[in-house]
C-alpha cells in the first residue's frame, strides 16, 4: 500500500514537471537548411535553423529594429569615421562550455571573408577586425560605412577553439559538394543546442539551460523538432492532425481551412521578399535555348517582351489566391530605395510584347529552359508553370525543369542556368544588399548571385561607392540612379512580393517576422 | 448472268470474322456481362484517348492557349473572372480538366501499351532462349530474373528512370521522359513473361511436332518462332492484358511521385499529383476526375484480363 502510494506520488510528480517544462515545438516547413555551416549559404531557411543555435552580434526584432545580442552596444569611433566599435556581452558561453571572447569574433569575421563564404558580400567593406581586450572589437572599413550594422544580422559567431579542433576553420565548399564537421555539428552560443540532425528528414534541438538570456526571454519551448515536408498537402495534413504545431510555408490554398479548424490559427504579414526571374544576357550563346550562335536574352526588347507577357494579376488571383503583391522592381517595399512608381512599372500587354519580339527578330519565338525550385518559395513550381503558358503566348516555348532548391541554387551561383527563378529578401533593409549580390558583375567576392551575366563597370564602381558614402542624400540619389539602369535594362523580371502566412496551434504564441525568421526563444507556449 | 451464287457458299471456308464469331472465346464473351461491360469501357476510353483532339474542348498541351484566370473553376459553374464554364472544372493552371484527362490518358495508354509490348518482346525472346536451349543460357537468364524479382518492380522502374534522367541532356528531358518511362516500366516487367514462356517452351519442345520439325532440318530459331511460339501465346496474351493494367498504374505511380511525365504534359498520374495538393482546400474535382478515369481504365482492363484467363483456361475456374 505504501509502496503503491509512493509510486503514484512519483508518477504525479513526474507528470506535473512534464507539463511545466516539456513544451515541444514540432515545426515543419517546405525545405530544410542547406547546411549548418554558419557562413556557407546565405539563404533564408538555412539562416532560420542556424538562428536557433548560433547568434550574430545583432539581430532584428519583428519590427525590424536592432536588438543587441552578442554585442551589447556599438557606435562609430568618434576619432576615426572608418571604424565601428562593438562592445561584447560578457559571461557568454558556447555550447561546449568555452567562453565567448573578442578572439572568436575576429575569427568568425575572417572566416566569413573566405572565398567559399556566401556572406562575404555583406562584409566586403571591412578591411580589418581587431580585438581590443577580451570584450571589445573594432571593425575597420575601407571608408566610412554608416549602415554596417545592418549587414551583420545574419553573421554568426563561431568558437575559434572548436573550429580549429574539428578542422572547420575553412568554410565548407557547398557548391563543390564538400561536407565538413560544421555541416552537421553546431557549437554556438544560441538558446538551443543541436541534439541530432538528419538532413532533409529531421533536426532536433533542446533548450540551452546555460543560455546567457535564460531569464531575459520566454524560452518556453524546451525542445524543437524540425521536419521539412516538401508536399504541400502532407504539410497541411500534419498541422491539421496535430503532428506538427508550427508551420511555415503555409500553402495559400489551405489558409481558410486551417484558420477555421479548431485549435489552429494563421497569422499573416507582408514579407520582406520579392520573387523574380533572372535571364542570362551576358553569354554569347545560350546552352538552354534552340537559337544557335546568338543569345536572344541579350536583346533588351526580348527581356521587356517577356516581362510584358507575364500577367502578374492572374498569378496573384489564381496561383497565390490574393496572397501576393505584384512587383515592378526586385526590392521589397521595406527596403531603402524602393519606390511605389518603380514597383508599378510592370505591365501586361501580350500584343505589344509580340510586336517587340518581332522587332527584335524573334517573331517566330524560340525555346528555352526555365530552371525553377520546387521547395523554396510559395507555389514556386505553379508560378513557373503559369509563366510557361504566358510566355507561350508570345511564341516562347519554355521547358520547365523544377527541382529541389539544394540543386537549383548552385546552378545560379555557378552560372549553369540561363533562365531561372529566384527570390530575394533583404535583411539589411537597404538596396545596397540587392546591388551587391544581384546587380554587380560577378567577381570572387561580389555579385555571386548575379546569374544574368550583366557587368557594367561604371555601375559597379557606383555600387561599390555606396558602402562608404556618408552623405545619405547623395547616397540615395546614387541608389535611385542604379535602380533606373536595372529597370531600363530589364535585368530581371519581377513577379511579386510574398505575403507571409504562419500556421500554428492556438497554444503557440509568436508574431510573424517580415523576414520569415522565427526565433524560438521568443515563443510562448500556453 | 454469271454463276455467282446469290447466297454465300456456306461450304466454302468461313471468313475470319465468321470464325471469330463462332469461336468458343466469343461465345464465352457473349455469356459474360462483366467482359462485355469492361471491354465496352476500355474500348470507349481508348477511343476517346486516341481521338482526343475530336473529343477535347481545348488542347491542354498548348501552353499558349491557356488562360490562367480560368484556374480552379468548379465543374459546371461559371468562372468568377472569365465567365467560362467547364464540364469537369479546371485545374490550377486553368486547364480544362476534361480535355486534360483525354490528353493525359493518351500518354498513360501509350506508355502502358508500349511498355507491355517491350516487356512481351523481351520476355518472349529470353524465355524461348532459356526454355529451348536450357543449360547455362537458362541458368543465366533465370537467375537474372530471380535477382530482379527480389526488388519491387516500381523500385526497379524508379532506378532505371533515375539513371536515364541523369544521362539525358536537360534540353531533351521532357521529350525523352515518355520513352524513359516506357523503358523503365518495360524493363521492370519482362520477368513474368520470360518465366511463363520458358515453362511452356520446356513442355512444348519435347512434343512430337517439334521433333518432326527438327527432323526435317529446320533451324532452331525457326522452330522457336514458327512452331513453339504460336502454341504458347495464349498464356502470354493473358498476362499481357493484366500487365497492361499494371503498367498503366505503374506509370501513374511514377508520375504521382514526380519522376514520370512532366507537369506541362501531364499524364493521369501527374494530374492526380497536382490535384492532391488541393484536396484540403475543397477543390476536389482536380483530383477526383483523373482518379476516376484511372480507376475505370485500370479496372476494366484488369477485369478483361481476368475474364480472358478464365475463358482460355477453363481449368482455372
Amino acid at each position: 500500500m505504501k509502496k503503491t502510494s509512493t509510486i503514484l506520488a512519483i508518477a504525479a510528480l513526474m507528470s506535473s514537471t512534464a507539463v511545466v517544462n516539456a513544451e515541444t515545438l514540432r515545426w515543419a516547413r517546405a525545405g530544410d537548411a542547406l547546411t549548418l555551416d554558419p557562413h556557407a549559404q546565405n539563404e533564408g531557411p538555412t539562416h532560420t535553423v542556424r538562428h536557433q543555435m548560433y547568434e550574430p552580434l545583432i539581430i532584428r526584432d519583428v519590427t525590424g529594429a536592432f536588438v543587441p545580442t552578442l554585442a551589447t552596444d556599438w557606435a562609430p569611433d568618434p576619432e576615426n569615421p572608418n571604424v565601428w566599435v562593438f562592445n561584447l556581452r560578457e559571461g557568454v558561453k558556447f555550447h561546449d562550455g568555452a567562453d565567448f571572447t573578442a578572439e572568436d569574433v575576429v575569427f568568425s569575421f575572417e572566416r566569413a571573408k573566405q572565398p567559399n563564404s556566401d556572406m562575404k558580400e555583406l562584409i566586403n567593406s571591412i578591411v580589418e577586425v581587431r580585438a581590443v581586450g577580451d570584450y571589445q572589437v573594432e571593425l575597420e572599413t575601407n571608408g566610412p560605412n554608416p549602415i554596417l550594422p545592418s549587414n551583420l544580422t545574419n553573421l554568426f559567431m563561431m568558437d575559434k577553439g572548436w573550429s580549429e579542433a574539428n578542422d572547420t576553420v575553412n568554410v565548407q565548399d557547398f557548391e563543390g559538394g564538400e561536407i565538413t564537421y560544421a555541416t552537421t555539428n553546431v557549437n554556438g552560443t544560441g538558446a538551443y543546442r543541436l541534439v541530432s540532425r538528419e538532413p532533409d528528414v529531421k533536426t532536433v534541438m533542446v533548450r540551452n539551460e546555460e543560455y546567457w538570456g535564460r531569464d531575459e526571454f520566454p524560452l518556453e519551448v524546451s525542445e524543437i523538432i524540425y521536419t521539412p515536408i516538401q508536399n504541400a498537402a502532407t504539410r497541411v495534413a500534419a498541422l491539421l492532425s496535430g503532428e506538427v504545431n508550427f508551420l511555415q510555408d503555409m500553402p495559400v490554398q489551405d489558409l481558410a481551412r486551417v484558420d477555421s479548424a479548431d485549435g489552429l490559427m494563421v497569422k499573416q504579414a507582408p514579407q520582406n521578399r520579392v520573387i523574380f526571374f533572372g535571364m542570362n544576357q551576358g553569354a554569347d550563346d545560350l546552352e538552354a535555348d534552340n537559337v544557335d550562335g546568338k543569345n536572344p536574352l541579350a536583346d533588351v526588347r526580348v527581356r521587356k517582351a517577356m516581362s510584358m507577357a507575364i500577367n502578374r494579376d492572374a498569378i496573384r488571383q489564381v496561383v497565390m489566391r490574393g496572397q501576393s503583391q505584384p512587383a515592378g522592381m526586385i526590392a521589397p517595399p521595406f527596403v531603402n530605395g524602393w519606390t511605389a512608381d518603380m514597383d508599378g512599372e510592370s505591365s501586361t500587354d501580350v500584343e505589344a510584347a509580340k510586336a517587340m519580339m518581332a522587332e527584335a527578330g524573334y517573331g517566330d519565338g524560340f525555346s528555352i529552359r526555365l530552371d525553377c525550385p520546387n521547395d523554396r518559395y510559395i507555389n514556386d513550381e505553379a508560378i513557373c508553370q503559369a509563366a510557361v503558358g504566358m510566355l507561350g503566348q508570345i511564341g516562347i516555348t519554355v521547358n520547365l525543369d523544377a527541382i529541389p532548391k539544394a540543386q537549383h541554387f548552385p546552378k545560379i551561383t555557378e552560372g549553369k542556368t540561363d533562365f531561372y527563378m529566384l527570390g530575394w529578401g533583404v535583411p539589411t533593409y537597404d538596396s545596397e544588399y540587392i546591388f551587391n549580390f544581384l546587380v554587380h558583375g560577378r567577381e570572387s567576392d561580389i555579385g555571386t548571385w548575379n546569374g544574368t551575366g550583366f557587368d557594367n563597370d561604371d555601375l559597379d564602381a557606383k555600387i561599390e561607392s555606396l558602402a562608404s558614402n556618408t552623405d545619405l542624400d547623395a547616397r540615395n540619389a546614387d541608389i535611385a540612379s542604379i535602380w533606373r539602369v536595372v529597370q531600363d535594362e530589364q535585368l530581371y523580371i519581377p513577379i511579386h512580393h510574398q505575403v507571409l502566412n504562419w500556421g500554428m496551434s492556438d497554444n503557440v504564441g509568436t508574431e510573424v517576422d517580415a523576414e520569415d525568421q522565427p526565433r524560438v526563444k521568443y515563443f510562448t507556449m500556453k | 448472268m454469271t454463276d455467282q451464287p446469290l447466297v454465300p457458299d456456306t461450304k466454302a471456308a468461313p471468313s475470319r470474322l465468321r470464325r471469330a464469331l463462332d469461336s468458343d472465346l466469343f461465345y464465352a464473351f457473349r455469356r459474360s456481362p462483366v467482359a462485355m461491360i469492361s471491354s465496352a469501357v476500355a474500348v470507349g476510353l481508348i477511343l476517346m484517348a486516341v481521338f482526343a483532339p475530336f473529343f477535347a474542348v481545348t488542347n491542354p498541351f498548348d501552353p499558349a492557349s491557356l488562360n490562367l484566370m480560368n484556374g480552379f473553376t468548379p465543374p459546371m459553374e461559371p468562372n468568377a473572372f472569365t465567365g467560362e464554364t467547364f464540364f469537369m472544372g479546371t485545374d490550377d493552371q486553368g486547364r480544362d480538366v476534361y480535355s486534360t484527362i483525354l490528353y493525359g490518358m493518351r500518354i498513360s495508354l501509350f506508355v502502358g501499351f508500349s511498355a507491355v509490348l517491350f516487356a512481351v518482346v523481351l520476355g518472349i525472346i529470353l524465355g524461348l532462349l532459356a526454355g529451348y536451349y536450357g543449360g547455362w543460357a537458362d541458368s543465366f537468364i533465370m537467375r537474372a530474373a530471380d535477382v530482379q524479382l527480389t526488388f519491387p518492380a516500381i523500385l526497379v522502374a524508379m532506378l532505371i528512370f533515375g539513371i536515364a534522367k541523369g544521362i539525358t541532356p536537360v534540353e531533351h528531358r521532357d521529350q525523352m521522359a515518355i520513352w524513359v518511362l516506357i523503358l523503365a516500366i518495360g524493363l521492370s516487367d519482362w520477368v513474368q513473361f520470360a518465366r511463363v514462356v520458358r515453362g511452356a517452351t520446356l513442355v512444348e519442345k519435347n512434343k512430337d511436332y517439334v521433333s518432326a520439325a527438327r527432323l526435317i532440318g529446320r533451324g532452331s530459331s525457326l522452330i522457336m518462332i514458327r512452331h513453339i511460339l504460336p502454341n504458347i501465346l495464349s498464356p502470354v496474351l493473358v498476362i499481357a492484358t493484366i500487365s497492361l493494367a499494371l503498367a498503366i498504374i505503374a506509370e501513374a505511380t511514377l508520375s504521382f511521385l514526380g519522376v514520370g511525365a512532366p507537369p506541362t504534359q501531364p499524364s493521369l498520374g501527374t494530374l492526380i499529383r497536382v490535384g492532391q495538393g488541393y484536396l484540403f482546400s475543397g477543390e476536389w474535382w482536380i483530383l477526383f476526375f483523373p482518379a476516376c478515369t484511372l480507376l475505370a481504365l485500370a479496372l476494366s482492363v484488369n477485369l478483361l484480363g481476368d475474364w480472358l484467363r478464365d475463358a482460355l483456361n477453363p481449368r482455372l475456374k
